[in-house]
């Protein structure tokens, strides 16, 4: 039986020694085939005596057994290796880029302007939006400033004919939702607006967004409260601190400026106050029932700052080096 | 308005710091622009006067002066000033002087001769950018004095930013009771005497428009010396607040108008003919106005005349001829209330804006007109000489001061504060507005001292107050007035932010409307970059790029480029385009959103425009960026196309080829979605592009924001349980013939089980005869109840043969 055990041996050599499936069926052959050298012994077993050939035969079918399982071993480990080296030759470069269309990007202003509706529509103001060219009456007379009022020479305004100009503020928008709405209201006007002006910090035109809130209780405080709120939300900056100072617009009373702190000093942000009660009048809204704050702020201030942008001009010169920053 | 501070704390001098008098005034609405020192810091410089010069011995510029600071002996100073001189004053920094920039004074030898000091320019003492040698300062300088006390310059200037409801504040009187009322320090008021009479001669004054002047004051000065110096301390204070001296008399008037906010004029007497009236203008009149400037007038203008011709634009610019010059002896002075209303916007017709019309319009007190008169005679007097004569007063109907009712609880609702009202009765007080509270008799009048205040303020029950404005205040006419002037004093600072409460309800957001938002991160997607330019464009791009001939052209436009209002997004769009194609960009995507505008058909009072919301994009250079692995192909009108139909999914859209100005004429289509013409694509016309100087193809779309933002609820439908049949159907067509027409007719031809039909290949070349193309079609069948029997979907096909063949298709298969 040493022979048995000299099969199996040499069995196992050959078949680690090759590395190729065909090759590896022939090899079976020597020791499994019809030929082979196992087949021989089990061939020889009728040679043996009763009593010896149970035994034997098992010895025999337990080397068979060992080299049918070395050799499907074998296979599987050949298999294997056919595939690493398959998906070793499809390997890719990953560090090559992605093909197709590049992506593009929003203007730093709608940046901005997007991030202030979300934050008033959280408080629940709804977004309205007015003409450009607005009338005489609902940029000025409506707002309280009459003809010849000092107030109208603050506004350098560009004009289009006697009777219309290019609004000057988002105000009028106030102006046109209270005709068409009643109390309570809270909006908020984003827009372009123009001004006759231009150097490093004045452009012609520039975004306003204005907020309105007319109801029964709407106080000073609570002006103060919605724009400090604003501002700390907007700069994500909890210590924040907003300044209320006195000043005069005719379409509110009283009437502030907004400052915020800003690196050492206080930086203006845009003006607010309690809506006056000849503007309420004149939408036909009892000034007596019904309180109202109005602000405005400066978009392109609110976004040069958050963004540290140096020079408003760059804002609409439209230069792909600038606004791809922003994406 | 500009004014040195240590003028005003001859007035009141609060124990504040300049900086913390300026945040005071800031926060109570009188906006601090800026506060300067009037000269930097610099000490040990006194004046001098130069005794002796001699040539120094070593050099050839320089020179050896003897100068007396007011000592026992004079000091030696080497100077290379050319305009050194004996007899002169000037300013002579001792030594241990610090000067500005650091720079020490010590004693040196100066080419071998000992140096006491320096003689000193205004530049070498931070007073001016440039001199041009030694600052000569007045004959009568008092030798050995401290320059910075000679001169006051230990002072600062205060440049407020008036609003224009406080005019009362454009005066120091007026500033001056702002900083008591704000301080609680006391108010010196000025002490103005009532001049004496000289002379019994009057002018006769005639006043024809009462409203627009209730009060006019004048007197006749005669034998003054309008060639008289002003003094040192008027034109120090002049130049501080702004003004240059001119000459005695108007320095007086401009003195008086920054002392009491009141304007003033000085007419020549033997200028005028006959009495002064005020009157309005006669349409045709004219004037030369003090600063050479012609004015037609009407019959809007108030005017000061004689008997023979316009004097001046009254309360805003005296005319020529009239005025005082250094030779007149014999002064008219005028001080006199204009109503605002006959002011106001008078001085910006004429392109004028004067320190006079600035403060007449916004309002003058008009209950100090005449002691005005009696302060400027006061000051003529005593520096001009002469004798004046009586005043000739013309008073109308003044304005109104009506009372205004405050009550304390609506001053609760408007600030979010309680005032109790005794704060109330105080704050009041120190603006010195008279007041009554209802049925308390103890604060009418109101109590001077301000013990006798608060002892009354105890007394308050009531809660209703009624205010009487002071004449100096022109915009207190309601309670919100008031309750402004309260919280202005109480200091915004102490109310406190509060959040509102009310109801909590939800915005009506509707999906019907797709928010801008939404489509413009479809571009964005599709690699296109946001822009936002002038909605103002040059009238010549209007006219090229749009054929729009009758823009909407500004009256005043800032330059002339920017000239009319844009009909289309377009211009921006290709400015945009060639600035980045100037800065080395190869391909560019832009888009923006904004208003467009025209000119509405027909005109109403208050809309003659059409304003029109649109969204307009611009793709030039390779369809994708340029990458590994992908041929580089320039962007065309297709790929354009996809960027529209991908803004509108699900919604179909039709092309319908048209000529538009700006566009190649065989590569430009209208936009329709629906029934509705929603814009325009197409590739630049090579005419501009051309001009433009863009060397390859671009492609541009715009529609109204309006077709985008609109959008259908889905409803479900349900799905087939039977899969399509697709065929393939390729044909022959000539060019003429365009897909949708064949679209068009097969979608029409009502054939059974038709799903889909699309083209997916178009072919031109070999195998296909000149003139003509190959299509291939993808027809989907289907029916949701049943599989198609083969005879059902070749019946369908055939029909569609059929329909193909009637417009000229010849079948390929």
């Amino acid at each position: 039986m040493e022979q048995l055990q000299q099969i199996l041996d040499q069995a196992l050599q050959q078949f680690a020694a090759i590395g190729d499936e065909t090759e590896l069926e022939q090899v079976k052959a020597k020791y499994l085939g019809k030929e082979g050298s196992l087949t021989a012994l089990l061939k020889g077993l009728g040679k043996l005596s009763a009593e010896e050939r149970p035994a034997a035969g098992a010895r025999i079918n337990q080397v068979k057994q060992s080299i049918e399982a070395a050799l499907q071993q074998r296979r599987d480990a050949l298999q294997q290796n056919k595939l690493a080296q398959k998906l070793a030759a499809e390997a890719l470069d990953v560090t090559l880029p992605g093909r197709g269309l590049g992506t593009g990007g929003l203007h730093p202003v709608t940046r901005t302007l997007e991030r202030i509706e979300q934050l008033f529509h959280s408080l629940g103001f709804a977004t309205a939006f007015g003409p450009e060219i607005e009338s005489d009456f609902y940029n000025f007379t409506a707002l309280n400033i009459p003809e010849n009022h000092p107030a109208r020479a603050m506004h350098d305004t560009f004009y289009i004919d006697p009777q219309h100009v290019l609004r000057t503020h988002t105000s009028p928008v106030q102006v046109r939702y209270m005709e068409a709405h009643q109390p309570p209201l809270k909006i908020i006007s984003p827009g372009r607006v123009y001004r006759f002006d231009s150097d490093a910090t004045h452009s012609p035109m520039f975004h306003q967004v204005e907020g309105l809130w007319v109801d029964e209780e709407i106080s000073f405080a609570n002006l103060k409260g919605v724009v400090q709120d604003f501002l700390q939300r907007f700069f994500e900056r909890d210590d924040l601190r907003v300044r209320f100072r006195p000043s005069f617009f005719p379409f509110t009373e009283p009437s502030a400026e907004m400052d915020m702190s800003w690196k050492d000093g206080w930086l203006e942000i845009g003006g607010c106050g309690m809506v006056h009660p000849n503007v309420l009048k004149h939408v036909n809204i009892d000034s007596e029932k019904y309180l109202g704050f109005a602000f405005g702020l400066g978009v392109e201030r609110l976004a040069m700052l958050r963004y540290g942008v140096n020079d408003l001009r760059l804002f609409y010169e439209s230069d792909l080096r600038f606004l791809k920053q922003f994406n | 308005m500009k004014f040195s501070e240590n003028w005003l704390r001859t007035w009141v001098n609060p124990a504040l710091s300049s900086d913390e008098l300026a945040h005071a005034l800031t926060m109570a609405g009188l906006e601090v622009e800026a506060l300067e020192a009037v000269a930097p810091a610099f000490d040990n410089v006194v004046v001098a006067e130069v005794l002796g010069v001699v040539k120094h011995p070593n050099a050839d510029r320089l020179n050896v002066c003897q100068v007396n600071v007011g000592e026992a002996s004079p000091l030696t100073i080497v100077c290379g000033a050319a305009n050194v001189a004996v007899g002169v004053k000037v300013p002579c920094a001792r030594i241990g002087a610090l000067l500005p920039g650091d720079f020490a004074i010590k004693q040196a030898k100066v080419r071998n001769v000992e140096s006491f000091g320096m003689l000193c320019s205004e530049k070498e003492l931070g007073l001016a950018e440039e001199s041009s040698g030694l600052w000569l300062l007045p004959t009568d300088a008092p030798v050995g004095k401290m320059l910075r006390e000679y001169l006051e310059l230990d002072d600062k200037l205060f440049t407020l930013k008036l609003t224009p409801n406080r005019s009362d504040c454009s005066g120091m009187v007026g500033i001056a009771r702002e900083v008591a009322a704000l301080t609680g320090s006391a108010l010196k008021p000025l002490d103005i005497q009532i001049q004496p009479v000289a002379l019994s001669e009057q002018l006769p004054v005639n006043v024809a428009e009462a409203q627009a002047c209730p009060l006019y004051c004048g007197r006749m000065v005669r034998g003054v010396n309008a060639a008289a110096p002003t003094p040192a301390w008027m034109l120090r204070r002049l130049e501080r607040g702004g003004l240059r001296g001119i000459s005695a008399v108007v320095d007086i008037t401009n003195y008086v108008m920054l002392e009491m906010g009141q304007p003033l004029h000085a007419f020549d007497v033997a200028q005028l003919s006959g009495g002064i009236t005020v009157r309005r203008a006669r349409n045709g009149e004219a004037l030369t106005l003090l600063n050479g400037q012609e004015v037609k007038l009407d019959d809007e203008v108030l005017v000061i005349a004689d008997d023979a011709r316009v004097l001046a634009l009254a309360g805003i610019m005296g005319g020529q001829g009239s005025g005082v010059e250094i030779t007149t002896q014999d002064v008219f002075l005028e001080s006199a209330f204009f109503h605002p209303d006959a002011i106001a916007g008078r001085a910006r017709r004429f392109g004028l804006a004067t320190d006079s019309s600035f403060r007449f319009e916004r309002g003058v007190d008009f209950a100090a007109t005449r002691q005005v008169l009696e302060r400027a005679t006061q000051l003529l007097l005593e520096i001009c000489g002469g004798s004046a004569g009586a005043i000739s007063e013309v008073r109308g109907q003044m304005p109104k001061r009506e009372p205004i009712a405050l009550r304390r609880s609506r001053v609760a609702r408007v600030l979010g504060i309680s005032l109790d009202n005794s704060q109330i009765a105080d704050l009041f007080t120190r603006l010195q507005f008279e007041f009554t509270a209802k049925n308390n008799p103890l604060l009418n009048p109101p109590p001077k001292g301000e013990e006798a205040v608060a002892a009354s303020a105890r007394h308050l029950s009531d809660d209703d107050f009624c205010v009487t404005p002071p004449s100096f205040r022109f915009d207190l006419s309601i309670e919100s007035d008031l309750i402004e002037e309260l919280a202005r004093l109480y200091g915004y600072d102490n109310i406190p932010a509060q959040a509102p409460q009310a109801a909590l309800t939800m915005l009506p957001y509707s999906e019907m409307q797709r928010p801008l938002a939404r489509i413009q991160q479809i571009l964005v997607a599709r690699d296109y970059q946001e822009i936002v330019s002038y909605a103002f464009v040059e009238e010549q791009i209007e006219r090229e790029l749009c054929g729009n001939d009758k823009a909407v052209a500004l009256q005043n436009p800032i330059a002339s480029n920017l000239a009319v209002m844009r009909s289309s997004l377009i211009g921006g769009l290709v400015g945009a385009l060639r600035f980045n194609l100037n800065r080395n960009q190869a391909r560019v995507r832009l888009f923006e959103a904004g208003a467009c505008f025209a000119k509405a058909n027909i005109r109403t009072e208050h809309d003659g425009y059409v304003q029109s919301q649109r969204l307009s994009g611009i793709a030039y250079g390779s369809a994708q960026p340029e990458q590994w692995g992908a041929t580089a192909k320039p962007i065309d009108f297709y790929d354009v196309k996809a960027d529209v139909e991908a803004l509108f999914a699900p919604q179909p859209l039709r092309f319908v080829a048209a000529t538009h100005p700006g566009l190649h004429p065989g590569r430009s289509a209208q936009i329709y979605c629906g029934e509705r013409m929603a814009g325009w694509i197409g590739e630049l016309h090579p005419q501009w592009q051309q001009q433009y100087d863009m060397a390859q193809a671009t492609v541009w779309f715009e529609v109204e924001l309006g077709t985008l933002t609109q959008a259908a609820v889905p409803h479900m439908s349900e799905i087939a349980k039977f899969l399509p049949v697709r065929r393939d159907l390729a044909v022959l067509v000539d060019e003429a013939v365009t897909v949708q027409t064949l679209l068009d007719a097969m979608q029409r031809a009502d054939v059974p089980y038709l799903q889909e039909i699309s083209p997916f290949d178009v072919y031109r070349g070999k195998g296909v005869e000149q003139g003509k193309k190959s299509l291939a079609f993808r027809v989907l069948l289907q029916d949701t109840k049943k599989t198609l029997a083969d005879s059902e979907i070749e019946s369908s096909i055939a029909l569609l043969v059929d329909v193909m063949q009637r417009h000229g298709a010849q079948m390929r298969m």
